[in-house]
């Protein structure tokens, strides 16, 4: 840029995720707000001769709508954007996360400002509770009424805690709001410090996010710098400080409970509540814990008021919910929409759709704790009671969507696995509630399966549901229940027929070889990893039953205009 | 450590272990008993904690440290399928080291980069929109490297 002589007239600036991963990597330019999207290193060249230069933008490099093959120019015209209410996301891709000014710019740390020089902690706490927030990491609890009990605690030490132990596999949201605006959840802690009346806190964070890591370690910095953090913060006689404590790997310790064994450098396992952390948590003291996106909340409450951010959403459910959208939808990213909007709106008008206009089958919500639902809910509003009613559960932001080539048996049991996997075996009916439904999924997933083994699969899912000691347990049924009561076709298709209708249960499927497709040109054979697959340059292929691991190599690489790798029934036709 | 009371030697065992897994890339035997002897806990308090944790290894790692994401966007788009035909291909099961210590196998629940499905990490590094036939290639490469650095070792000698 300076070389162009452009160091006065551009600046360049990094942000944090812009929502559209899809399209990444991407780049805007402001004011104007186009859109510059699947960037490669060699492009560059070309945005700086004929955009910043030139002034003419590079057009080969707008989104493409795929409806209509239109190019669009600016990111506020494209559907994925528009279709959105960026509330809480609103910094995130605007400014440079690792700039504190920017974020003060942008109106930061003005919330803090106005509840330590203006307000007592318990008008904080009345703020909070009339904006209807709730838990945005999953359980919904009022986050107003959480800070009430912990001001009531009489202690002499209090402590509070930012819960960004995001491990729900499919979900970044919280990890991306870390790196794109980590000023906005630090604000939201010290605020709520100051509300219960705490001075030390923690960030848990995953140690699988280490860009999110460095973004809130540099946060913490530049805002002590800046007098957010420390003795007498703004001059009001409040102290405040916060240390980081990655996690290593335990998805339970996203439990309130198991986290706090975890700061104090125990095994990760949740006890039972009461008495709840607000009463007694970190050695013994009360403490608050609040997730990523609730404290990232905070600020803009405060900013804007009350009544504008109740007025969003619905009303129980006020203000945005925010999600990672992924799965088999054509627009992947970082969706934010009031509480209320429909599923539909989500996939279809932001999401775009499915992936090559196949059909909608489900979606999931709330990760391995949450339920998957079918088409005909696609008009349910999104919001915490009304996806708890349904089945599944609000959760902390995954939405993963799914098409026909998703198997819901396969699904229950991947969920399965990775509860079971994480149980932490405190209890006894998640230890052996969830490896007993994963046996049994096994079983029918294997084409063993029996008819009273649905039935088997509800009562212990019951029993779990019921009877486990923390969330992890208490939830890790809802995979197994919603896909019964949703896609019980599926499951009695894998037990009566010993079919997996979307072809994916590798014991009821096979690979083979459409012989009169075949053209011979060796691409199955060379990629296949255990040398299943024998014949000679031109002639045709065969793929040995024997050898083959089922791993679908030869069906991504063999050529389009062949297509000779076909999917059938494990029981249909010879086997070779 | 004097002066410390137990609580707060306790709160230094994961940063502890964490930091000797980042410098060694495993946590061997001898560090289980020598933190038990400086934070006055014992070793079996050492390795509860420890091997709680599934970031923790007591082996060391291989060479090449290949972690394959089963998050729930990898796993819909082929992580699984992803993972059986690298299993197959350097003979090892997922939390295993190849015997030539090249590779070590694992899968990983979720690296958070979900809308770019699947994902697989190689010794820190996110490849997503992974493909078979992108893996075998990135492997091939690795391997040839490695064959490259071997044979330029030998000549020099």
């Amino acid at each position: 840029m300076t070389d162009r002589g452009l160091g006065k007239k551009v600046r360049v600036k990094t942000i944090g995720c812009h929502g559209f991963c899809k399209q990444g990597p991407v780049i805007t330019v402001e004011p104007e707000g186009l859109f510059y999207c699947q960037v490669d290193k060699k492009d560059i060249n070309e945005i700086v001769q004929s955009h910043l230069i030139g002034g003419k933008p590079v057009e080969r490099l707008f989104y493409v709508e795929p409806a209509t093959g239109k190019r669009i120019s600016k990111y506020k015209d494209i559907p994925f954007y528009k279709g959105q209410t960026k509330v809480v996301l609103c910094n995130c891709g605007e400014i440079d996360p690792s700039s504190i000014d920017e974020y003060i710019e942008k109106g930061g740390y003005d919330g803090l400002k106005k509840a330590l020089l203006e307000m007592k902690p318990e008008q904080v706490i009345d703020q909070v509770l009339k904006s209807g927030l709730r838990g945005r990491g999953g359980a919904g609890f009022p986050t107003g009424l959480k800070w009430r009990f912990g001001r009531g605690s009489k202690s002499d030490k209090k402590y509070v805690v930012c819960n960004a132990d995001e491990g729900n596999p499919g979900t970044f949201v919280d990890g991306a709001i870390l790196v794109a605006d980590p000023h906005a959840v630090l604000e939201g802690l010290i605020v709520a410090a100051y509300s219960i009346g705490a001075d030390e806190g923690f960030v848990y964070i995953r140690h699988e996010y280490p860009q999110a890591i460095e973004s809130i370690k540099r946060a913490i910095i530049d805002s002590r710098k800046k007098g957010f953090l420390g003795q007498d913060i703004l001059g009001s006689g409040f102290s405040f400080d916060v240390s980081i404590k990655e996690g290593a790997g335990a998805f339970v310790c996203g439990e309130e409970t198991s986290l706090m064994a975890s700061i104090m450098g125990e095994r990760g396992t949740p006890r039972p509540r009461p008495p709840f952390p607000t009463d007694s948590g970190l050695w013994g003291k009360p403490t608050c814990i609040n997730n990523v996106k609730t404290l990232a909340t905070i600020p803009i409450i405060l900013r804007r008021g009350v009544e504008w951010f109740s007025s969003i959403g619905t009303e129980k459910s006020t203000g945005t919910a925010i999600f990672s959208l992924t799965g088999m939808v054509k627009n992947t990213g970082l969706v934010e929409v009031p509480m209320g909007t429909t599923l539909r709106h989500i996939i279809f008008n932001v999401g775009g759709g499915i992936k090559d206009d196949a059909k909608f089958k489900a979606v999931l919500t709330g990760g391995p704790s949450g339920g998957c639902l079918p088409a005909d809910k696609l008009d349910l509003p999104v919001d915490y009671d009304s996806l708890t009613q349904a089945g599944t559960i609000m959760g902390s932001g995954g939405m993963i969507v799914m098409d026909e080539t998703t198997c819901m048996v396969d699904m229950a049991r991947f969920f399965l696995s990775f509860t079971q996997a994480e149980s932490c075996g405190k209890c006894t009916p998640c230890r052996m509630g969830t490896l007993e439904m994963l046996r049994l999924l096994d079983k029918i997933r294997s084409g063993n399966g029996e008819e009273s083994d649905i039935e088997k699969l509800q009562e212990i899912a019951i029993t779990v549901k019921e009877g486990a000691l923390c969330g992890l347990g208490q939830a890790a049924p809802n995979p197994v229940l919603s896909t019964i009561r949703y896609f019980r076709d599926e499951y009695e298709a894998h037990i009566r027929d010993k079919i997996c209708p979307a072809e994916v249960c590798k014991a009821l499927i096979k690979y083979t070889v459409v012989p009169e497709k075949c053209i011979g040109c060796g691409a199955c054979l060379q990629i296949c990893p255990s040398n299943a697959i024998t014949g000679k340059k031109n002639e045709v292929h065969v793929i040995s039953d024997e050898l083959c691991i089922k791993c679908g190599a030869c069906l991504e690489v063999c050529p389009p205009e062949a297509r000779a790798i076909d999917k059938i029934p494990a029981h249909e036709g010879a086997g070779h | 450590m004097q002066g410390l009371s137990r609580a707060d030697l306790a709160e230094q065992v994961i940063p502890s272990l964490q930091e000797i897994q980042e410098r060694l890339g495993y946590i061997p035997r001898e560090a289980i008993t020598w933190l038990a002897d400086k934070f006055h806990l014992s070793e079996q308090e050492i390795y509860g904690v420890a091997s709680f944790y599934s970031n923790f290894r007591f082996t060391p790692p291989g060479k090449h440290h290949l972690r394959i994401c089963l998050g729930t966007a990898c796993h819909l788009q082929g992580g699984d399928r992803l993972l059986a035909a690298t299993s197959e291909r350097l003979g090892i099961k997922p939390g295993e080291t190849t015997p030539d210590g090249l590779y070590s196998l694992e899968r990983v629940a979720c690296v958070g980069c979900c809308a770019l499905a699947p994902n697989i990490v190689l010794d820190g590094e996110v490849f997503s929109r992974t493909t078979q036939q992108s893996l075998k290639q990135l492997l091939d490469s690795i391997d040839r490297q490695d064959k490259g650095a071997k044979k330029s070792e030998e000549g020099s000698q």
